[in-house]
This record gives structure tokens, sequence and C-alpha cells, in this order.
């Protein structure tokens, strides 16, 4: 019988096999930020270890930097340790770092594949559940604990139970203003956030095969939020171009080789998934969420549900109190709902190709009078490309604030926080309660949600900017 | 981590029942970025009383933690774990733990032994009256003995094996260092490196 991409590529990974243990398999790029590694290399210290494999480990800074004044120290006492703690285990191991000032410094996420090192085939780990996103390039990509940060570290290889395997197939074309963010949004509304649970999803189809890399990057990114540990994508043409001329892709007879490799990874025609769904791309539009966490959403132009209105007991309750923590009436129009704060950035939407969408829609017009609207860049290297495009300045014209790379607002580790009872319109990945600062509110949304929504102050879609767009410098 | 074969020492009885993590080592302890120095986070809240038993004169420098029922519940944050190790409890005797406490602690060497409440009962009173009455914990033999009581107890044969080698996850893949450098040889020369040269 055939074998699934996910099934390809672990095997390829597994250094050994044996009745009854989980298989151990090879990790080929171990990524490391500062929150989840200081005890990590607190215990190859205490043990006398070192890091086996030096040239497949690299480092950032990301959760806890400031997006402001980067130059000044880190007020946060705890952000500051983590930070330092990291460059100081950096140092004393030989890892590679890219600390905060960097010009390869940026969300782990973003940084891996904008240097090229995230490839078709290979496995990735990182302290952070969101490493799902390395699978947009057909890799094996999972986030681990810290004491599995450790073993990868001395080791480089992991012992890992195979997860089962799940396919999600998108055939027909997104409508006109539907992205990569009100897919997946969909996608975890249907299966719901447990419904990965215990597989690798492999997102297939002629939607799928059309997106950029950077839009099936914000697919697998949010595999974890529907319960999966990883999700992923076969390598075609469009991930061999994105690759093509990477600091870190291989070049000449070693790229031929690897394209080569890489075309074979793809699921056979007789490979049988252990579970299948099926969406219609074309049935879609934009898509936002209402509620605590990212399965409670609905498309934009819905209202806000009735709890009553849920068949399951836990789940009508989940609504209540969803309802509840964000302040919002059942039935009011979700294009009713007005924001204080728009973010632009993470994992999961910082890429080049999301700021380029708003800008595209800011151009020449302003942010709504008391909007708070943060564009920040996935990565260093992002932001020095968008601002030589002059993205920057559309921004800034805008009435947004420009930032320097980071988690920022994705998460209430670092200065970039909702205060309570504020709400954001956020291309972020969690809308948990308090995730982006205590108290405070989460609607996630697309970059063209986000967008709009910073113009009209209240959610809403581009095509519900029926303006003529202000003229720049009116 | 260290081998445990067999240990003997003085004891801390604690008689409480229901001691969950956070008791055992508070949130804002999990801050620090290292695994060793929490040992002044350990039952934290209770410590600030001077009448609490773990402040007494008579009680410094034991090892054996003997605990009420259900210890460990809670979050299931290893720190609890670190906690206890650094303050120098070398194992924790109650009649019954949570799970995620348990499988924690026996993946960093601290043995955790259940027994029934009733033997549970007798170290306590054994040690409440004598301080310096020591028990040891012998897992070669799978057997707890003090004055007056021996007792017998369960652990799984891996987690045992585990234990008396001194062999936490690491050491037992580093066993398979051959298959680990053999798959390192066959390795294509295509994959990325982080570092160039
Ligand atoms: S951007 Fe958000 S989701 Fe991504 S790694 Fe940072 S905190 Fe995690």
């Amino acid at each position: 019988m055939g074998r699934t991409l996910a099934e390809k590529v672990w095997d390829d990974h597994v250094v050994r096999r044996a009745q009854g243990e989980p298989d151990l398999l090879y990790i080929d790029l171990h990524l490391l930020h500062e929150v989840t590694s200081p005890q990590a290399f607190d215990g190859l210290r205490q043990n006398g270890r070192q890091v086996r494999r030096l040239d497949l480990t690299i480092a950032t800074e990301d959760h806890n930097t400031p997006t402001l004044d980067i130059d000044k120290p880190i007020a946060d006492p705890v952000s500051r340790a983590q930070l330092e703690t990291l460059r100081k285990n950096c140092a004393e191991f030989g890892v590679r770092l890219h600390p905060l000032g960097d010009v390869e410094q940026g969300v782990v996420h973003v940084v891996g594949p904008q240097l090229g090192l995230t490839q078709p085939g290979t496995t990735v780990v990182c302290g952070d559940s969101h490493t799902s996103t390395h699978g947009a390039f057909g890799a094996l990509a999972f986030g681990i604990g810290t004491s599995q940060v450790e073993h990868v570290l001395a080791t480089q290889t992991l012992p890992m139970a195979r997860p089962k395997t799940m396919a999600i197939t998108v055939d027909g074309e997104l409508p006109e203003g539907v992205s990569a963010k009100d897919l997946i949004l969909a996608i975890i509304a249907r299966i719901g956030t447990g419904g990965g649970q215990g597989y690798i999803l492999e997102y297939r189809g002629s939607a799928i095969e059309r997106l950029s890399m950077e839009a099936r990057m914000t697919i697998c990114n949010m595999s974890i939020e529907a319960g999966a540990r990883a999700g992923m994508i076969a390598p075609d043409e469009t991930t061999f171009a994105y690759l093509k001329g990477r600091p870190h892709a291989p070049e000449g007879a070693e790229w031929d080789a690897a394209v080569e490799y890489w075309k074979t990874l793809r699921t056979d025609e007789d490979a049988e998934f252990d579970a299948e769904v099926v969406i219609d791309a074309a049935a879609l539009s934009p898509f936002v969420t209402w509620g605590t966490n990212p399965g409670q959403g609905a498309p934009l132009s819905a209202d806000v549900p009735d709890p009553a209105s849920y068949e399951d007991a836990s789940e009508r309750l989940a609504a209540e109190k969803a309802l509840e923590y964000m302040g919002l009436e059942a039935g009011a129009p979700l294009r009713s709902i007005k924001v204080d704060t728009v973010f632009v950035g993470s994992c999961t939407n910082g890429r080049i190709e999301d700021l380029r969408t708003v800008a595209e829609i800011l151009k020449d017009r302003k942010v709504a009078d008391g909007v708070r609207m943060l564009v920040v860049p996935g990565s260093a290297r992002v932001g020095l490309q968008a601002a030589a495009e002059g993205l920057d300045v559309v921004f800034k014209e805008a009435g947004a604030e420009w930032r320097y790379a980071g988690c920022s607002m994705c998460l209430g580790m670092n200065p970039d926080q909702l205060a309570p009872g504020e709400r954001s319109a956020s291309t972020s990945n969690r809308n948990f309660e308090g995730r982006q600062g205590k108290g405070g509110r989460t609607h996630l949304v697309s970059p063209q949600v986000a967008a709009a929504t910073a113009v009209l102050g209240h959610l809403a879609s581009p095509a519900d900017l029926t303006d003529d767009r202000t003229p720049a410098g009116v | 981590m260290e081998a445990f074969t067999t240990h003997t020492g003085r004891a801390v009885p604690l008689r409480r029942g229901n001691v969950d993590t956070d008791q055992i080592i508070p949130a804002h302890w999990l801050k620090k970025v290292t695994r060793d120095g929490f040992e002044d986070g350990l039952f934290e809240a209770w410590r600030k009383d001077p009448e609490f038993i773990l402040n007494r004169p008579e009680r410094q420098g034991a090892t054996v933690l003997v605990a009420g029922p259900d210890f460990g519940t809670g979050s299931s944050r290893e720190h609890a774990v670190w906690a206890l190790q650094n303050y120098g409890f070398k194992t924790v005797i109650s009649s019954r733990f949570a799970d995620i406490f348990r499988g924690n602690s026996l993946k960093n060497g601290l043995l955790t032994v259940v027994l029934e409440q009733k033997i549970v009962d007798a170290l306590w009173e054994l040690t409440e009256a004598d301080p310096s009455a020591e028990i040891t914990v012998d897992l070669e033999a799978r057997e707890v003995r003090a004055e007056g009581v021996t007792a017998s107890f369960e652990l799984d044969e891996n987690s045992r094996w585990r234990l008396l080698n001194g062999l936490d996850d690491i050491s037992i893949t580093l066993q398979n260092e051959p298959d680990i450098a053999a798959y390192e040889q066959r390795r294509p020369a295509h994959k990325p490196r982080t570092l160039q040269g």
C-alpha cells in the first residue's frame, strides 16, 4: 500500500524501531527561543552534556522582546532574565543566536523559513506549539516541551509514537478577498479545537496548491489550534521557487539532488488516511472569531451566535462563558463589533505578503479615530523588506504604529498588551482569555479584515470600504 | 540522574492530604531560568509559620517525606519535583500520588513510594515520637523499613530499572548512540545546516 506524505517523512527519520517502543526519530533542525530553553540548558550542564549537533541548532529571541526602544535595557526583570540566560547559554554551548537588534532576529517560525533552513522532508522541532508552521514546506514539524528540548540538544533525536493521518482536502477557488486565514479559521470551526488531536494533518487539493508559501504557512501554523501537533503540505514548484537562493538552501548539484528527493514527497495515490475532511473553497467568506477559542468563529456576515442554539450542553456552556468574557450580545451582527486595537503581526500573519496586503488596503486611508493599530513584522528582515518597499510609510501615514520585530501583542509576555476590557482585531492565532493581556478581548481575523477594521473602527472586510480613499496628506 | 538503590534517612511527617503542586512550589517561582535553587520555594506559604514542621530544628537534614494522600495534584509543573529534590528529599512516601506528579518524579530520580495509609500512619507516629528515627527505602528489595515497620511496595519494572541504574530519558536514548551515529552517516548531504563550513 502507498504511503502518505507524513509517513514518508517519518520513515526517512527513524533511527531505531523496536517492538513495543516509540520510534526514535532523527531531528534535522532544532529551533530555540528564550522561553522554553533555559532549564533544558541547565539540565545539560547538570549532567555534563554537550549539544550534539550545533550545526542543526539555531536560536533567536522573540516572545519577550519589546518592539519599541530596542536599544534600551528591558524593564521587566523576568523578560530580561530570560533573554540574558539565552545569550549566556548560547555563548557557553556554542549555539548560533540571533539576538534582539540582529538582522536575522524575529519570531522563530518566521526566521527558519526565511533563512531557507526549513526544507521539504526535514524534521523540525522547537519548544513552541506553533512549530507546525514549518509543515508548509512538507516538513514534519511539531512543538515540544522543555524536557524534550533537552533531549534533542543532547541526542538530536526524540522518541515518538507515530500519530494518525488526516487529509483536509480543499478544492475549488477561494473567492476574492478570502485568504488562507479565513480558510484555516473555517476549518477549525468545522472540525473543532480537538478535531485534529492525535493526527498529523495534510492540507491538499487544488485550492491549497494555488496558495503562496506565506499563505501555506498561515494554514499550517494554526494546525495546533485544531488540536493537531503537525500540519503538512506537499512540496511543489511554489516551494522550490521560494527556497531557491535562500542563505541555507542547497546549491549546485546538492540543489538538484534535494529537488529530486523533494519531488518524491507526495502522498501516493493508493495511500490511505485515517480520517478525511473535504472543504469547498468557493463557499468560504471572510471569517472571524467571536469567542475565546479559535474554534468559536463564524463568517463576518453572521451574527453573534445564541448559546441556546447549541445542542451540545458543554458547547452551550462554553459559548455562554465566552460571550460573557467577550462582552457580546447574542444576535448582534459581527460587523457591529467596535474595536480599540488592531494588531497585524505574529507567526501566523507577520510575513511580507501579509504586510503588503494590509498596506494596499491602508494606502490613502486613515485608521479610525480612537483605534490604535500596531503593525509588527514577524522578523527584522521582513521589517527591512517592508521598509524597502515603502510599506512602513503607508502604515505611518495611515496612523498605524510601525514596530520592530517580535511576537508582540500575540501574547502578553512583552510590553505590547491589551488593557482589561480592551477589544482587538488580531491577525494572530489565539483568542484565549487574557492571551493579549489580562482581561483583553481578542477577535482573530485575516490581514484583510484587520486593515478594513482599522479604517472603519468595527469588524469589517475590504468590501465594506465604500470610500474613494482619502487622498494622501488630507 | 543519580541512581537510587537504597536510602536511609530521617523523616518529615507531613500530616496533610491533597497537597497540590502550587503548595509544593508556588507559581511565581516558575519564572526562574534554572533547574536548581527551588529549595526556598518549597512549601513557601506554610514555611512562613515558624512552627511548620519543615522549620523545626530537629527536622533539618531530613531526606524522607512522609506525606498524606493525593500528594502532587494540580498543575503538571516539573518544578515541584525539583523543589523537593533541591531541598534534599530523596524519596516521598504517600498512600496516593497524582499521576503526572508521579511520572515527573520517577523521570527525575525522586522515588515516590506508595504504601497503605495504615503504614503511613505508623511511620507518622514513629517519626513524630522520635525525630531521630530513620526510615530505609530499599528499591532493590522494594521494601520500606523502620523501627516496627516492614512493608513492601510496588513499582513497575521499567521505572525501577531506570532508577536503580540512574538512567534518565537521555541516557536511555544514548544507549543507542551507535544507531544515531549510523543514521548520521547516511543522512543526505543536501540537508540544511545552521553553521556554514
Ligand atoms: S508570534 Fe505568537 S504564536 Fe507565534 S511564536 Fe510568538 S507568541 Fe507564539
